[in-house]
């Protein structure tokens, strides 16, 4: 359970798809066998174009970025839970952005692998990569580490405590809706 | 006040008199769908969290259709296919359609009809994004994730949010040659790819109803495409003419009422309609295939859940017989019986493979998903390289078919068939008389 997220963010635009987060040649990589879901991680975010930095060094498993900034529609495309199980491999916390694909959104809920923040502000264009922010999911807002500037985020209601919980299966175990096994 | 069809589909797998828009209910699911690509993630976390003993909700109920990564040597997928494999086999699934037998079929989208899986007025999940294919047959048809597909195999039930009703009422003649792809690439390129997030789009009027199933499947295929949950066309003669030749089931058929509610209404006049492209990268860069100048392509792609169709192929045929392709031209069918009727239709008495081998095309290929989403690197039809590839998918983002500096552009099969033969891309109605 995280309330406070504190890190760098990496920014990227609209319409970010599911073939840019985890390019379908990756996609043989099964998500519950642990060391496929250590790969998985290690491909976040390699199919953006190449004018990108890297979002995974090369040769390691684990992004620096802890947050992901993006524009419109992140997570367009397909229905692959492999989109946020690979950056929540990677290290990723929270991805803010200003609206979130249907599946998506809701994969990163039933995964529980990351926070899908809302924020009406395009985010975008106003942080850049590197920038070092703290997301306070709690008192609903982003604010860049040494200015003075503070973003409003959007609350994201109930999913909240099924990611706090770890995903859907913990939560309905963790609330009494399942048995524990 | 009155219920679209969503409404009333939902609220008959909930159990309940009505529902609204944004009220969330546990729906049952009549199907769950799910492949090669998501099914072993979904099999992992269903044994994770429901134990090694435990059993699927219904095996009637769960369609395990292997598609994606099937004719390749890549060691990964293979074992994949085989992790479905052994699933089947100790859940005694009677619809498991197995690569390298003969009960294999090919792409989900298009097995689940052929197969009679689509019924109207049922719910069906499936773990992939097209899975809104099947709103075509007249049913609430969605793509979800691992996770929620694992819970919906141990308890046959999945809490969702009713989606608000976006119609689309498109009344008219077609004009030749302008085909439901067409027809969806100018919506999406009319609302963008997020215009109908989170909704259903209701497709409606004379011109829908006048289009064979395929056509409409095409259309509610790429629904996904503008962000939406589901796509739908009420099921009228044609549909049940198609279904009762596949099944005997029971189904219901449910219409919108008159005072349904709707969050937008658009109209469209069929006879405005044209044949269009999809430009790099992303499906809401539309223009008329006839607007495109010398824009050049180096390979062309027949195939897919949105274009690989029987009827897709008999178009491209069409376009095809007596000229030659100046570009590499990959045909994909989608299934087993889609490749048969490649060699049993004819168009002008000559049957589809040869029509396709005289005017210079690749091979077909074995039926699967192949180059539609890129794949391993050994996958027919992927672009390896900076290719420029007009293709009748679905998708044209940035690396979709292979290589990052491929440029993917979406047609419908007889503009993708059109360009094939001059190398650019090209309005069929320049080939043919409409």
């Amino acid at each position: 359970m995280a309330d406070k997220i504190r890190g760098k963010v990496f920014v990227v635009g609209d319409n970010i798809d599911t073939d840019q987060i985890i390019p379908a040649q990756y996609l043989n990589l099964v998500p519950t066998i642990p060391d496929e879901y250590e790969k998985l991680g290690s491909y976040a975010l390699c199919g953006l174009p190449d004018s990108y930095p890297r979002f995974v060094p090369a040769g390691q498993m684990k992004t620096p970025y802890a947050i992901v900034i993006a524009g419109r529609n992140f997570g367009c495309g397909s229905s692959r839970e492999h989109a946020p199980v690979s950056l929540g491999a990677a290290g990723v916390e929270a991805v803010v952005a200003e609206s979130y694909a249907r599946i998506f959104f809701r994969n990163a809920i039933a995964t529980g692998e990351l926070y899908p923040v809302e924020c009406a502000t395009r985010l975008c264009e106003e942080l850049k990569t590197g920038d070092e922010v703290e997301l306070d999911l709690t008192a609903r807002r982003l604010c860049v580490v040494g200015r003075r500037r503070e973003y409003e985020t959007q609350d994201l209601g109930e999913a909240k405590a099924v990611i706090d919980h770890g995903g859907l299966f913990e939560f309905a175990r963790g609330t009494g809706m399942m048995a524990r096994n | 006040m009155g219920m679209t069809i969503t409404e009333k589909i939902l609220a008959r797998g909930s159990g309940r008199g009505g529902v609204r828009p944004g009220e969330n209910v546990w729906v049952m699911a009549d199907i769950l769908m799910t492949h090669d690509v998501c099914g072993p993630g979904t099999i992992g976390i269903f044994r994770r969290e429901f134990g090694e003993k435990a059993h699927v909700f219904d095996p009637e109920r769960i369609v395990l259709t292997p598609d994606h990564y099937i004719f390749t040597k890549d060691q990964k997928c293979l074992r994949n296919i085989d992790l479905c494999r052994a699933f089947a086999a100790s859940e005694k699934l009677p619809y498991f359609y197995d690569p390298g037998t003969p009960s294999y079929s090919g792409v989900c989208h298009v097995t689940l009809p052929e197969k009679g899986h689509c019924r109207p007025g049922e719910v069906m999940f499936g773990t992939d994004s097209h899975t809104c294919t099947h709103g075509a047959f007249g049913e609430f048809a969605t793509g979800i994730g691992n996770t929620d597909a694992a819970f919906v195999m141990g308890t046959g039930k999945l809490l969702i949010k009713v989606p608000a009703s976006r119609r689309f009422v498109i009344d008219g003649q077609l004009p030749g040659l302008v085909m439901g792809k067409d027809i969806i690439l100018r919506i999406i390129g009319d609302l963008g790819v997020d215009g109908a997030t989170y909704e259903a789009m209701e497709f409606c009027g004379g011109t829908v109803s006048a289009l064979p199933m395929s056509e409409r499947m095409t259309i509610c295929n790429m629904a996904i495409e503008a962000g939406a949950k589901n796509g739908i066309v009420a099921a009228d003669e044609t549909t049940l003419a198609y279904v009762r030749q596949r099944t005997s089931k029971p189904f219901t058929c449910f219409q919108s009422d008159a005072d349904a509610e709707y969050c937008a209404t658009y109209r469209y006049r069929a006879e405005e309609l044209e044949p269009v492209v999809a430009l790099p990268h992303s499906p809401d860069l539309v223009k008329p295939a006839k607007a495109c100048g010398d824009l050049r392509i180096t390979r062309a792609y027949i195939g897919s859940c949105t274009g690989g169709k029987t009827e897709d192929f008999i178009a491209a045929a069409r376009v095809l017989k007596g000229r030659k392709v100046t570009v590499d031209t990959f045909l994909v069918p989608a299934t087993v019986e889609v490749a048969e009727a490649l060699r049993s239709e004819c168009v002008g008495g000559v049957p589809l493979v040869d029509i396709f081998r005289q005017a210079g095309c690749i091979e077909p290929a074995l039926p699967s998903c192949a180059a539609c989403l890129g794949g391993p690197e050994d996958t027919f039809g992927r672009c390896n390289g900076p290719e420029v590839c007009i293709s009748t998918t679905n998708r044209n983002f940035v690396g979709r078919m292979g290589a990052k500096t491929a440029s993917v552009i979406l047609a419908s099969p007889l503009t993708a068939a059109a360009s094939a033969i001059t190398g650019r891309v090209t309005d069929p109605r320049e080939i043919l008389p409409s």
